[in-house]
């Protein structure tokens, strides 16, 4: 069961801190299809914000279509957001892991690297940039 | 004004006006008008002396209108103090600012008092509310802290389980902690219950999460009132430099510092201003200090209050469309 923490100073309005928290908690597979969200009352219980906050996030991911309510049951999870690209033993995952492994052995200390990784995502998922083909699509 | 009438609103207040030392006594409160949907969290915000405590005790029964009417679940509650009393007192919890409560009964004795005076007794969850506050049963009211006797008042109204629950100034004594658990079981058994509650507090930030719907009063007045979400979306936070022309939309509060001006406005463009004006969503602490500043400014260009009808601030209502 997913546990919200929210934060009141962080400017990001606290309902979409509950979509974005559950959306994460999907990527992660921390939430599986079948989950049961915590009830508005329980968010309500331990976070002391207003119920109706915590059912407009639960109505905007049910209009994402990530989780539907059974009445009388509670509100489920219908699909995951995990990417099996993205898996702990994929591909993608350990040309990473080597390529931070070279960046470290170049003298780029977490921050350095952070401010590249970030630099190149705005460039590459600039609106309106696709991906080019891949080089060896003839191949 | 006839459709204000209906029993969804847990409280309206139609010209609503206390006065308190007779024919000639200042007045408390004047001119209020606002309706609060049931359901709702309504937090009542105002500095000292807004008037605040005199609605919670016109709501709660505790004196009558001096003018104009309030409606509990549709009932009037007349100038003679008649009207329902009886049949609306059953469904109403009022914890006070001050706490009243019986200095030599103990805890247990209190509680039985809640349990015996009321049929919708709810004993768990009034000692849920108690027990975050690790109270022993056998203690007096008279030895027991600020606090402690905060927490008892408030198991007695929110163990009554009314359907509308006044609570002025509950937190003012907690401290965080208690205040955070408080808060979680008093919303999560609203939820559960749809309880109307309202609660005040003359800090802003204080209630930011916990209400939906705002009473902003300042002078006796209603500066504010409706749902949050329809009040933030009337306004924008703008700025910009100072020599520009103002971007259209009512001025809640205006100022400019050397070249920027910024300021609040009432019911701007749908479309954003053209750069370089930007343009933010208020959080609801600022758009009640904005209405606050404006409403201090206009007070003290028209110290005269006692004035009936001229120097009557107007109000910004939004009335949620239910």
């Amino acid at each position: 069961m997913i546990e919200y923490r929210l934060d009141r100073r962080s400017g990001v309005p606290t309902y979409q801190q509950i979509v974005q928290q559950t959306e994460q908690a999907l990527r992660l597979g921390v939430l599986r299809p079948g989950d049961k969200l915590p009830t508005a009352r329980e968010v309500v219980e331990l976070t002391a914000v207003n119920p109706n906050t915590v059912l407009k996030a639960y109505r905007e991911l049910e209009r994402a279509g990530l989780v539907a309510p059974r009445p009388g049951l509670g509100t489920f999870v219908l699909r995951s957001l995990a990417r099996p690209e993205a898996a702990e033993d994929g591909p993608l995952r350990a040309e990473l892991t080597a390529w931070v492994d070279r960046a470290r052995g170049a003298g780029l200390d977490r921050e350095d690297v952070a401010a590249l990784v970030a630099s190149v995502l705005d460039q590459r998922f600039a609106t309106g940039l696709r991906p080019g083909p891949a080089p060896d699509a003839t191949g | 004004m006839e459709k204000l009438t209906d029993d969804q609103f847990a409280v309206q207040a139609v010209g609503l006006g206390k006065r308190f030392g007779g024919a000639t006594g200042p007045w408390a409160l004047r001119h209020c008008d606002f309706a609060v949907p049931t359901g709702r969290i309504c937090g009542v915000m105002g500095p000292n002396g807004a008037g605040k405590s005199t609605l919670f005790a016109l709501a709660a029964m505790l004196c009558a209108p001096s003018e104009g009417e309030l409606r509990l679940f549709g009932s009037p509650l007349t100038p003679d103090g008649r009207g329902d009393g009886d049949g609306l007192r059953a469904r109403i919890g009022f914890a006070a600012q001050d706490k009243p409560l019986y200095r030599s009964f103990t805890v247990a004795d209190t509680l039985r008092m809640g349990r015996e005076l009321n049929p919708s007794w709810n004993q768990a969850l009034a000692e849920r509310v108690l027990r975050l506050a690790e109270l022993k049963q056998d203690a007096k009211v008279g030895s027991l802290s600020g606090g402690q006797r905060s927490r008892l008042a408030l198991a007695l109204a929110i163990g009554k389980q009314p359907e509308l629950l006044l609570l002025d100034e509950p937190l003012a004594d907690l401290d965080p902690l208690v205040r955070h658990d408080l808060l979680g079981v008093l919303l999560s058994d609203a939820a559960d219950r749809g309880t109307t509650v309202l609660i005040s507090s003359h800090t802003l930030t204080e209630l930011e999460e916990v209400v939906d719907h705002v009473l902003l009063l300042h002078s006796g007045r209603v500066r504010l009132a409706g749902g949050v979400d329809e009040l933030l979306d009337a306004h924008r936070l703008v700025s910009g430099p100072a020599d520009l022309e103002r971007p259209p939309g009512e001025a809640v509060e205006w100022r400019v510092t050397g070249r920027r001006a910024t300021g609040l406005l009432h019911h701007p463009d749908p479309a954003p201003p053209p750069a370089p004006w930007t343009q933010e969503r208020p959080r609801l602490d600022e758009l009640l200090l904005a209405h606050l500043r404006g409403a201090a400014a206009g007070h003290a260009q028209n110290a005269d209050t006692g004035a009936p009808t001229t120097d009557r601030p107007s109000p910004v209502t939004s009335e949620a469309a239910s």
